[in-house]
């Protein structure tokens, strides 16, 4: 072992097959999560909002849920839904519930009071108020949040190898077992590159959504 | 136009009403200026006439419609609205902003463009502003793309709460002036919401000046107000220039006008003497015909002809239309203390500190 | 469904549970002793991490340096995956015990606390950085126009205003440590994690849980604990409001 180099190329280069796989896997695992998450999150946080004394409850229930380490939420789940997709992504939503609840609070509360009551003024509807108005002014923080859950989802999924998953992962644990280097380093940089690639088109969807808030000559 | 029927707002935790058995009419066309100290209750009078305040009690009409009867977002869409914080949309671009109310009342889409056009134009925007954010426009540009949006559904009647408040003095008088351009154009009913009793003044055509739990201590014009104030609430909060604010209130045009000591060209030094000592100044104007050319020291005066005097020509001037108070201002600047006044560009008498202060008099 | 049945299953379960945690307290390999690893190599992480991260953000935040390294390292730390990191730490720390006398075995301790102590700097040395930046700036030059030293504006005057944001950052660093020190157990170390990788590996439902269910009440008595510490250790001048609505970094 000591001989052999510390990285091989020829290896990655043998399995480009079963990287795109599991590069696949990752992404799907992370999207999944990401838009299932998405979706009860915004339940959740229209709730808080219209009831807002379920809001600290809402808040304890997922914060106690993104206390529970993954490993264990994991080693819950197993005994109910086994070694499946399932498993894994009970645990990786239930991770993305607090970041996403509270930049959706915090970004439809930070709409400034006087665009909200002007546009009350002017006639708006509470539905019309919410999608068009108080959504769209919201979406920064929205997407900072989203993009803070992708980029921990990205690194949690590569966990859920434990239990028979993990997309990129899968190197990782295969590479403890057979102490080969080479899959771990492999492993871990995938996993990192795809955080930053993710974080990065995030980016630029943020960018495309919200040109309002491009820097432009501003006048005085 | 509109008009409030012993209207009651008692907020839930409130220590009194906030708004107390308030009546007043607003006549159709002109503007109503609420003023008063805070706590009076002013805004909340005017957010109960588009229904951001449900009153308590008490009945509002508009157009002689209960306000209650029709639907509240119909109604706002109905009514313009501007305030302080204008709130424009920091998503939509002035054009998409302005276009608001018509867009929420489904108009076709060429009219509304064609009606965004046209507002760019009446409130003095440069067309360039249309795809503008609101965050790369100045705050007086912002105050009134607010006006523009307020009046884009052509509404008959417009609320505005304090829209001037946060822009800085200058702005603020120039965006009155062009409030009060606007409104000789489009005629709308305006209630007008401010602190500002100079603001107050300027502005209304009537002015109702509200007590702590709106409680209305006077509702007259604001000449009328400044003339006879109606107790001592009333007086104290018009402050101790009562009789500065009333000139701007009263055009050059209503006071007598003098001749002044003016002369002819061809006078002769006796008479320019003579017409000195009958006004008691050490200065004559020089006419031409009937045109004004300037003016001369009595030092001047050489030999008996007014010929080889160069006159000095009138700086300050002032014009048929324009306050007591700018006269006075031209006046006491002035190094003849008297300010020739113009009928746009034809002299037809002068006025003075004393003929100011005999009309205040009256 | 046959709901009878279930919970009487559930009542079974449960009552295993039970008989497990009384049956398997003590020894090297009972809970009671994999508590003591647990806490062993989570507390010595957050401690080295805390001395390395807390001087180093205090003086660049005083300082106003090292901005851009600030928001890098939050960024860096967030996308590293921990699975990773100690899966990676186990090739180094053998290569350490070989060819050095640092250590005596590269399994176990050494690269759980390694790849611990990596992760938990990044959010720490951040919170700090930005606790003290968000100071306000009058009351810097306030203390300065006092004539106070440099050194003692950091201690006195800085980081006490700054200990909501930087005990934040250290809660919520404890938590993730607590939680990341389970995957030591892959790497040969002990602590809860044991029961959980032994569970997986050996299908045993019963040692998988009550692992899962030790992890899950360490942590949340961690972040308790933290939380009133935080609430002790904050100047009562001092409104725990300012704590950063800093997101914490996710358990692992």
């Amino acid at each position: 072992m000591i001989a052999a180099p510390f990285f091989r190329w020829d290896w990655v280069f043998d399995h480009l097959g079963l990287i795109w796989e599991k590069v696949s896997e990752h992404l799907v695992l992370t999207g999944i999560a990401l838009g299932v998450g998405f979706v009860i999150s915004m339940a959740l946080a229209l709730i808080g909002l219209r009831f807002p004394r379920t809001y600290p409850p809402i808040t304890w229930l997922t914060g106690v849920l993104y206390t529970i380490p993954s490993l264990a939420l994991f080693a819950f789940l197993v005994p109910i839904t086994g070694f499946t997709v399932l498993s894994a992504e009970i645990g990786l939503v239930s991770y993305t519930l607090l970041i996403l609840i509270r930049n959706i609070v915090a970004g439809i509360q930070g709409v400034d009071p006087a665009v909200r009551e002007a546009a009350l003024g002017m006639g708006y509807g509470s539905r019309r108020l919410f999608l068009e108005i108080e959504l769209p002014l919201a979406l920064p923080v929205i997407l900072a949040g989203v993009r803070i859950a992708a980029v921990t989802t990205i690194g949690l999924v590569t966990i859920t190898a434990l239990i028979g998953q993990g997309g990129v992962g899968f190197f990782i644990l295969q590479g403890l077992n057979r102490f080969f280097n080479t899959e771990i380093v492999l492993g871990t940089a995938l996993s990192v590159i795809l955080a930053v690639a993710v974080d990065l088109v995030l980016v630029l969807v943020e960018r495309l959504l919200t040109p309002w808030t491009a820097k432009r000559t501003a006048a005085s | 136009m509109i008009r409030l029927e012993n209207v009651t707002k008692v907020f839930p935790g409130g220590s009194g009403p906030a708004v107390h058995q308030l009546s007043l009419d607003v006549a159709e066309g002109e503007i109503v200026v609420l003023v008063g100290p805070s706590g009076c209750g002013k805004t909340t009078t005017l957010k109960m006439i588009n229904r951001l305040v449900e009153p308590t009690s008490g009945r509002i009409t508009v157009a002689g419609e209960d306000i209650m009867a029709i639907p509240a977002h119909e109604l706002r869409r109905r009514v313009g609205y501007v305030i302080q914080q204008i709130g424009l949309f920091p998503h939509r671009t002035i054009a998409e902003n302005i276009a608001t109310v018509p867009r929420l009342l489904g108009w076709e889409r060429t009219r509304i463009d064609d009606r965004v056009g046209e507002l760019i134009r009446l409130v003095d925007l440069e067309p360039g502003m249309r795809n503008r954010y609101p965050r790369e426009l100045s705050g007086g540009q912002r105050q009134r793309a607010g006006v523009a949006r307020a009046l884009a559904a052509d509404p008959p009647v417009m609320l505005m709460d304090e829209p001037f408040g946060a822009v800085d003095p200058i702005v603020r008088g120039r965006l009155q002036d062009e409030l009060l351009d606007l409104q000789r154009r489009v005629h709308k009913t305006i209630v007008f919401v401010t602190h500002d009793i100079d603001e107050a003044i300027k502005l209304g055509d009537r002015v109702a000046i509200l007590n702590i739990g709106g409680i209305v201590e006077q509702y007259a014009p604001p000449a009328v107000i400044l003339r006879d104030p109606a107790n001592a609430f009333v007086k104290a909060f018009l402050g101790s220039h009562r009789g500065i604010k009333r000139l701007s209130l009263i055009p050059v045009g209503e006071v007598p006008l003098e001749d002044g000591p003016m002369v002819d060209r061809s006078a002769t030094a006796r008479d320019a003497r003579a017409c000195m000592d009958r006004y008691g100044v050490d200065w004559f104007g020089i006419l031409d015909g009937k045109e004004l050319v300037g003016w001369a020291w009595a030092s001047d005066l050489d030999g008996d002809s007014l010929a080889h005097i160069d006159p000095k020509p009138f700086e300050a001037r002032v014009s048929l239309d324009a306050s007591l108070r700018e006269a006075l201002d031209t006046i006491i600047t002035s190094r003849t203390r008297v300010a020739p006044v113009f009928d746009g560009g034809r002299f037809v008498g002068t006025i003075t500190a004393e003929g100011i202060s005999r009309e205040l008099a009256k | 469904m046959d709901g009878q049945a279930n919970r009487g299953l559930l009542m079974e379960f449960l009552g295993d549970l039970l008989q497990w945690f009384g049956e398997n307290w003590s020894g090297e390999t009972g809970w009671l002793a994999r508590t003591g690893e647990h806490l062993r190599v989570s507390g010595a992480a957050l401690i080295a991490a805390m001395a390395v991260a807390l001087p180093l953000a205090g003086w660049l935040g005083h300082t106003g340096r090292g901005g851009l390294l600030a928001v890098s390292v939050i960024n860096i730390g967030r996308a590293l995956p921990s699975f990773g990191i100690i899966a990676l730490a186990l090739p180094f720390t053998i290569w350490l015990a070989r060819s050095t006398p640092l250590i005596d075995s590269g399994l176990g301790f050494a690269p759980t606390f390694i790849a611990l102590f990596l992760l938990a700097l990044p959010p720490i040395f951040t919170n700090t950085y930005a606790g003290i930046r968000g100071v306000d700036a009058d009351v810097v030059e306030a203390a300065r126009g006092m004539g106070i030293t440099e050194r003692r504006l950091v201690l006195d005057v800085e980081m006490p205003i700054a200990s909501p944001v930087i005990l934040t950052g250290i809660r919520v660093t404890a938590v993730q440590v607590v939680a990341t020190a389970t995957l030591g157990a892959l790497v040969g170390y002990g602590g809860y994690g044991r029961f959980i990788v032994d569970g997986l590996a050996i299908q045993d439902r019963l040692q998988l849980v009550a692992g899962a269910i030790l992890v899950a009440v360490l942590s949340i008595l961690t972040e308790i604990g933290f939380s009133a510490l935080e609430r002790f250790v904050v100047p009562a001048g001092i409104s725990r409001r300012r704590r950063a609505d800093v997101v914490p970094p996710v358990a692992v």
